[in-house]
This record gives C-alpha cells, sequence and structure tokens, in this order.
C-alpha cells in the first residue's frame, strides 16, 4: 500500500493517528450497518420473488378470464362496460425508516360504496367470465399493492447496500491500510531523525571533551615547564 | 393523494380501469415513454407497465430506480409473465450481494 504524501512531523503524526481511529470506528460501524441490512434485504427480497410468482399466476388467471369475456363480447360492449368504474381508490402514501433509508409505505382506501357491488355494469349484456376477471382482480389488488411497495423497497435496500459495501470496502482494503502504512513511515522517519541527533550529540560531546584534554594538558605543560624554570 | 397508472397494451391493462386505476393503454414505446415521463413527475405514486414495454423503456426505468416514488413496477401482459420482473428482484440482489444467490440464477 502506497504511503501518503506527507511531511514526516510529529503533529501530522497525531492528526493521522486521530484519524486512523476514526477509520476503524467507521469501518465497524458501516460493516454492523451492512450486516444488518443484508439480513433485512435477503428476507424481503426472498418474499418479493415468492409475491411476484403468486401475483404472476393470479394475473394470468384474470387475463384468461378477460380474454374468455372478450371473445365472447364485442369490444364495443365491452369498453363500454368498463368505462365508467363504480370503484376509485385513494393511496396514501407514507415513510418507513428501515436502517436509514426511506421507504415509501402504501396505504390505500377503495371509493366504492357497497364493496360487493364493484361492477360497474348491468349484468344483463355481459358475459360471467368479465365479473369473475374483474372480482378477482379487486381481490389480488392489496396484493398487487403490496409488490409494489415491496419491490421498491428492494430496490431501495439494494442501492444503499451497494452502497455501504463499497465504503466498507474501501475503508478495510485502502483508507486504514495506507493510514497504517504513513504513520509507521512517519514514526520511523522521526526514530531515524532521533538517532541521528543521539549520534551527532555524542560526536560534538567526543570532539569537545577532546579539545578540554588537549587545553588541560597544554596548561600544564606549560606549569611544568614555569616550574622546571623556577627550579632552575 | 396519490394515485396509480397502468401503462400496457389494451387487452392487457383494460380490466384495470375496472377496479379504478388510471389506464394508459398503448403498444408504443414512444408513447408509452412519454406517459410514463408525465405519470412520473405527476402525482402517481405506483405505476404498473407490461413486461414488454418495460424491457423497452428500461433506461427510462432505471432513472426513478433510486428515487423514492414513483415505484414504477412491471407486470405480466395477457401472453403470461416472461421473467422480466422476476428479473429485476434477480437485479436487486445481484446489485446488493454482488452474486444471485437468491434465485439459483440460470445465467
Amino acid at each position: 500500500m502506497e504511503r501518503m504524501n506527507v511531511n514526516p512531523t510529529r503533529m501530522m503524526l497525531t492528526s493521522l493517528k486521530k484519524r486512523l481511529k476514526t477509520a476503524v470506528r467507521g469501518h465497524k460501524l458501516l460493516k454492523d450497518k451492512r450486516d444488518e441490512l443484508m439480513k433485512e434485504f435477503l428476507d424481503l427480497a426472498r418474499e418479493n420473488g415468492r409475491l411476484r410468482e403468486d401475483v404472476e399466476k393470479r394475473l394470468g388467471n384474470v387475463y384468461k378470464n378477460f380474454t374468455v369475456a372478450s371473445s365472447i363480447m364485442s369490444q364495443e360492449v365491452m369498453e363500454e362496460s368498463l368505462m365508467f368504474p363504480k370503484q376509485g381508490v385513494e393511496l396514501q402514501v407514507s415513510s418507513r425508516n428501515i436502517m436509514s433509508v426511506d421507504v415509501p409505505v402504501f396505504d390505500f382506501r377503495t371509493t366504492a360504496e357497497d364493496p360487493a357491488d364493484i361492477f360497474p355494469y348491468g349484468f344483463a349484456r355481459t358475459s360471467g367470465e368479465l365479473d369473475n376477471a374483474i372480482s378477482e382482480l379487486s381481490d389480488i389488488f392489496p396484493m398487487l399493492l403490496d409488490l409494489a411497495a415491496k419491490e421498491k423497497e428492494t430496490a431501495l435496500l439494494a442501492a444503499e447496500l451497494e452502497k455501504t459495501r463499497r465504503r466498507v470496502n474501501a475503508l478495510e482494503y485502502v483508507m486504514i491500510p495506507r493510514l497504517q502504512v504513513t504513520i509507521k513511515y512517519i514514526q520511523m522517519k522521526l526514530d531515524e531523525n532521533e538517532r541521528g541527533n543521539q549520534t551527532r550529540l555524542m560526536k560534538v560531546k567526543d570532539m569537545m571533551l577532546e579539545e578540554a584534554i588537549a587545553e588541560k594538558k597544554a596548561k600544564d605543560e606549560a606549569a611544568i615547564e614555569r616550574m622546571v624554570e623556577s627550579c632552575q | 393523494m396519490y394515485k396509480i397508472g397502468v401503462i400496457g397494451d389494451r387487452d392487457s391493462v383494460l380490466g384495470f380501469k375496472a377496479v379504478g386505476l388510471d389506464v394508459f393503454p398503448t403498444e408504443k414505446a414512444e408513447e408509452a415513454k412519454a406517459a410514463l415521463r408525465k405519470w412520473a413527475e405527476g402525482e402517481y405514486a405506483i405505476i404498473y407497465i407490461t413486461e414488454g414495454l418495460a424491457v423497452q423503456l428500461e433506461k427510462e426505468i432505471d432513472k426513478y430506480k433510486d428515487s423514492r416514488l414513483p415505484a414504477i413496477i412491471p407486470i405480466p401482459n395477457k401472453d403470461g409473465p416472461s421473467g422480466t420482473g422476476l428479473n429485476n428482484v434477480r437485479k436487486s440482489v445481484e446489485r446488493a450481494v454482488g452474486a444471485d444467490i437468491l434465485f439459483g440464477g440460470d445465467r
């Protein structure tokens, strides 16, 4: 891992150490978030798949009935019958928070006066299959809504999960190793400087000692000479 | 107050009108695209779209994938499911986990 391009100073070392600490903590938190999200997501996706299969099967039934109905009735009559629906749907959207992901929650209310009487036509000119199709469609409508909510939730969670996963990996494999390498580099550099300083000091001390000794020797010699001279 | 819309070929979506949803019958991708855009900007929270059209409008649909609303949901048309819908779920799993580990990807 390549180290960062920084000055090897004590101040930089302190700030890098702080950053490393933050990064490690962030990594741990994000990892926890990822694991929890993954748990939620897998359950949700599994349920979503099941629900979708179910809805698709039942919609197939509805379509079958419609096809039969439209082959029995003329297209005009069919369209005329369905032109003015009795039932309306009012949709309320609220939010739910899953691991800081905002997902929509759909709440619906039908506006038919009588829930049993949803057929917007008289029974005289239409076929029984059309009744079946519409009543079944009305039955699976809550499932369709549920599917919409689940599918959106899955997509949103997937996006969040991808982001979190990337962050965790970036921290684990790039940020943290790089910080560690840089900290080590600075520490070694500082130690090296320290040692350099130490040897320099020792050297200087030696030199000063030598000088002092030489001076002392010279002084002594001078004193001896003076003594010898005075004795003569 | 939000609305629910359905886009698809006439025979497939007609029934949804009877249960009170807004319907836009079309088989042309261009028309569907315009309707989708209009609805998505408007007050529609859920837009069901038949799988055939959903495949053609994939780019357009992907735009709304990461926003909270609307939810654009592919549904099978009258010829039965083509697998596009389930594929979407599979794609989500792949995006999240990195590999499809749930639906035994047949790809």
